[in-house]
């Protein structure tokens, strides 16, 4: 009997419509299982960042994984314009991480040192400015700011723009997507998978499990596990203002569409996505510190979102030994790997095999008491 | 175009304001957008979107249209804040304007 | 005006449902405070009501002039009255009161409170027809408030559309002080009587009809009116000019300075939305309604709803609310017993049904027409971000399963409104759409604030050692 899917991939959030769109476009019959309009959706929570300069201390390969991906966004960006007519608004100027104290900037300058030394580690250029040099490159900024570490790597999009992309690009290249279609079940049988969702069975070769939190119940499924678990963040959002910012910083962007987007903040808070006032005060406090001048600007929106976090912060790529063809995917970082994900994720998954040189995202790593 | 009714014409003191520079006597108890509406504006501002042309509209708090610049101060919903005398408004055009360079900035 | 940092009990909102419940309240020696966004009481139905330049009564009406009794009684009373108080956040605290958010004269705030009851009433439903962000073009409500509250009238020539009872009496006020209206077009759908029918007779035993009839004739007497309007355009370059309408296959365009639009009014619920509160779909009123109890008790426990943000029944249905939600906030915080709060509520709860009574007729009457709730084309549905319903449609066909997908697809309901003119287009082009009820495609999920303030203002909320470490974290990215 012909079947209707080739793969079937669980969760169309960030990660789950990268991988979908890059399947798609590599010919093969792909169905994205949804959830309802209310979910816990990371990818409604998205910051925007295509940031590479901080990532992958304890993990050198995540380092070079986040530098790949970062080089091939503008490709990814290209191919959503063709095949979704959507603009990402992708920038890509370099990023700075601020430091509201001496400090603070003396950590920061020597953590990166750190990171690039990691034997393994593909090294980058980075700058710690001081704060004569960054009031030429960021006007405005407050007298509390000591200074800040620049990379050139570093940029940001439209995260909801490229999410919309994604979706478009994923329908046009011939993907069935299907909502309201939470999975229930995955069973193996007669070497291929079936998917019981809310909205009825699919039949499929390969299953990738990309949705984020709900991983955790459905890895165990198909052999494989995926210790995932929230932590919360919450974002301000203010109205639209006049440009005044050209570079993106860690915890502060302004969108192409002249809003600004001030995070960022971290908390073991469970499935619980609501706000904190006070946690909201101290990021408007910090951003306040960071740019006086916004202190009159209006705040339009708050959010609370869950990231989905492995236990050491780096992603989990692997594949079932039990269950040919099932892969379990899942990151915190959504946006800046979406690049990766979609033209060097998909395309090992479509031949079967996520290859060696990925291996250091399985979750062996996980297993492995790490010396104090 | 506005007009005051006869009988409530003259019955409240007047509040010079100031609107994109021109004086204007306006009725004390007026909001803005009352006063904006009474002196011939029936635009208040440009969309930052497309540079639409908009004015109030439900006068009540709810549909952000009557946004303009009081004292410097941007984005203000013109139909909650009541005249004063002095008061400098100013028609705004697109997205609010905040930093080094900008008008009213602190 | 300084705001105390404790009470006993929060009303959001000083219409009549909010004046009513505070009294109670008050009179019980509850610790009261009342917060309102506009300068005076009063609310909508009764704004301006302390101040207003319209002095002899037949213009505005006895059912207006009714609502000075309650304002009154709130000069004389023990409550906390803060006007230009704009509640942006309703949270717990730690220990389960409630921390209430309010911004006033540029500063924010932080109000605990045991109980909180919210009366912020209602709002015009969206009308969005082709050239309604057009300069010139208002709510009918709009200009009753600019005649209420300033004796100001748009000058001829004026052109009132839509359906409800609102409009007929807005002809009528406008007639008294004899400002021209040029004609009302009358947007309510005709072939209605198997509909209505059914409602009749609880219409001709209410109040209504008698007020209603009233209305009709004073309004008739006064305006041209043209019923049967099935398509309506807004017209012009930079303001409105001009007015197209058509009745059945004829169109006509009218030249007009102003146009007032109305069909009917929805809750107001976007506080209670973000404060988590049930809410649904009424069909009837083809509107989401925050689900409530006989007392307007919600599914939070100590948030209760009063008025018509619990569903549009009126003033006077609005104040016997109010009484009820004052009576269960006091019997919730111990001040009276369950067999005294059901003993003092028998008057409010007869006023009440007495005013539900007759409400289906009308709202059965009124339901306007699915052409004004379905746009089409290049119509703006979401006025902030400028989405056009073209591209709502566009994006639902995605397969975009409700509202908040939709919303971070297009931004639709993103801009400062959140989502008050654009949420119930949203939701019924969806439905449609998707060929399911409203019911199941539910309504965008707003947060926190539903007022804006300024980032300084949320700067300087109180802060904690745990949010500080939440956000201050010397560790890499």
């Amino acid at each position: 009997m012909a079947r209707e899917h080739d793969i079937a991939v669980i969760g169309g959030g960030l990660v789950g419509s990268a991988l979908a769109y890059g399947l798609a476009r590599l010919g093969r019959r792909v169905a994205l299982l949804d959830e309802g309009d209310v979910a816990y959706r990371a990818s409604r929570g998205n910051f925007g960042l295509v940031w590479v300069q901080g990532k992958g201390l304890g993990l050198a390969p995540y380092g070079g994984w986040t530098q790949r991906s970062v080089r091939r966004f503008p490709e990814l960006a290209a191919l959503l314009c063709e095949d979704a007519g959507v603009d990402v608004a992708l920038e890509q100027p370099g990023g700075f991480h601020l430091c509201l104290s001496a400090a603070e900037l003396a950590h920061r300058a020597d953590q990166l040192a750190r990171l690039v030394a990691q034997p393994g580690f593909e090294r980058y250029a980075f700058d710690v400015v001081d704060r004569g040099a960054l009031a030429r490159r960021l006007p405005g900024i407050g007298p509390q700011v000591a200074g800040a570490t620049y990379c050139r790597l570093d940029g940001h999009l439209n995260p909801l723009r490229l999410f919309r992309a994604l979706h478009a690009a994923f329908l046009a290249r011939g993907g069935s997507y299907r909502p309201n279609a939470k999975v229930e079940a995955i069973a193996r049988e007669g070497g291929a998978f079936t998917v019981r969702t809310a909205a009825g069975r699919i039949e499929a070769g390969q299953v990738v499990l990309a949705a984020g939190l709900g991983n955790a119940p459905l890895a165990p499924q198909v052999g494989l596990r995926a210790a995932v678990r929230p932590q919360r963040g919450m974002v301000v959002v203010l109205e639209r203002v006049r440009r005044f910012l050209d570079y993106p910083l860690s915890t502060l962007r302004q969108t192409d569409e002249g809003t600004v987007l001030i995070g960022d903040s971290q908390e073991e808070a469970g499935f619980d996505d609501t706000l904190s006032t006070a946690v909201l005060a101290t990021l408007a406090s910090r951003a306040v510190q960071v740019f006086p001048f916004l202190r009159n600007a209006r705040v339009n929106r708050t959010w609370a979102a869950l990231r989905v976090m492995s236990p050491d912060g780096f992603p989990i790529y692997e594949q079932s030994a039990l269950a040919p063809g099932a892969f379990v995917v899942t990151c915190h970082s959504g946006v800046t790997l979406a690049a990766a994900h979609a033209l060097d994720l998909a395309p090992r998954i479509a031949d079967g095999d996520l290859g060696a040189d990925l291996s250091a995202f399985t979750s062996e790593r996980l297993n492995v008491q790490k010396a104090a | 175009m506005y007009k005051r009714l006869p009988d409530v014409a003259g019955t409240a003191r007047a509040v010079d304001i100031t609107i994109d520079g021109q004086v204007f006597a306006a009725r004390e108890g007026d909001t803005v957008a009352a006063a904006l509406l009474a002196a011939g504006y029936d635009a208040c501002r440009t969309t930052p979107v497309t540079d639409a042309p908009r004015g109030p509209y439900c006068l009540m708090g709810v549909c952000f249209d009557c946004l303009a610049v009081i004292d410097g101060r941007p984005n203000q919903q013109t139909c909650l804040i009541p005249v004063r005398a002095g008061m400098r408004i100013e028609r705004q055009q697109g997205a609010a304007a905040f930093g080094p360079g900008a008008a009213g900035a602190p | 005006m300084t705001l105390p940092q404790r009470c006993d009990v929060v009303v959001v909102g000083a219409g009549p449902a909010g004046l009513a419940a505070a009294l109670e309240c008050a009179r019980a020696g509850a610790a009261t405070v009342l917060l309102d966004e506009q300068a005076g009481p009063g609310g909508q139905i009764y704004r301006g009501i302390t101040v207003t330049p319209m002095r002899k009564r037949e213009v505005l009406g006895a059912d207006y002039w009714h609502g000075a009794t309650l304002v009154t009684a709130l000069q004389g009373s023990a409550v906390d009255y803060v006007p230009g108080a704009s509640v942006f956040a309703v949270t717990r605290a730690d220990g389960g009161a409630f921390e209430v958010g309010v911004s006033c004269d540029g500063a924010a705030a932080l109000l605990q409170a045991g109980q909180v009851i919210l009366a912020t009433g209602a709002l015009e439903r969206p009308f969005p027809v082709p050239g309604w962000t057009l300069p010139g073009v208002i709510t009918a409500g709009a200009a009753q408030i600019l005649m209420k509250s300033a004796g100001l009238v748009p000058e001829a020539p004026v052109v009132l559309a839509g359906t409800g009872p609102l409009l007929y009496l807005v002809a009528a006020q406008f007639a008294r002080v004899g400002a021209a209206i040029d004609c009302l077009l009358d947007t309510t759908p005709s072939g209605r009587l198997g509909e209505v029918l059914p409602h009749a007779a609880a219409f001709l035993t209410s109040p209504y009809v008698a007020k209603g009839l009233a209305l009709l004739r004073e309004a008739r007497a006064s305006t041209r009116i043209v019923r049967g309007v099935e398509r309506l355009e807004a017209l012009g370059t930079g303001r409105l000019a001009a007015v197209r309408y058509a009745v059945g296959s004829r169109t006509t365009e009218i030249p007009a300075r102003a146009l007032l639009l109305h069909q009917g009014v929805v809750p107001n619920i976007n506080l209670s939305n973000a404060i988590g509160c049930e809410h649904r779909w009424d069909d009837r009123g083809l509107c989401f309604t925050p689900v409530v109890d006989a007392w307007g008790a919600t599914s939070v426990a100590g948030i209760t709803v009063a008025g018509d943000g619990a569903g549009i029944a009126g003033a006077q249905a609005a104040e016997g609310r109010g009484t009820l939600a004052g009576l269960h906030a006091l019997a919730a915080l111990g001040r009276i017993g369950a067999a005294e709060r059901d003993a003092r509520a028998a008057g409010a709860t007869a006023q009440v049904a007495r005013w539900l009574r007759g409400r289906s007729f009308v709202d059965a009457l009124y339901r306007p027409a699915d052409a004004f709730r379905l746009p089409a084309g290049d119509t703006i549905v979401c006025r902030c971000e400028e989405i056009t319903a073209q591209q709502v449609i566009a994006t639902a066909k995605l397969g975009c399963p409700g509202p908040n997908q939709l919303k971070s697809f297009l931004r639709c309901g993103m801009g400062p409104c959140q989502g008050r003119l654009c949420g119930l287009t949203v939701t019924e082009l969806i439905a449609r759409e998707r060929g399911v009820p409203p019911a199941e495609v539910g309504y965008y999920r707003l947060r926190f604030p539903v007022k804006p303030i300024t980032l300084g203002e949320l700067a300087s909320l109180p802060q904690t050692s745990a949010s500080t470490q939440a956000v201050v974290r010397m560790k890499a990215h």
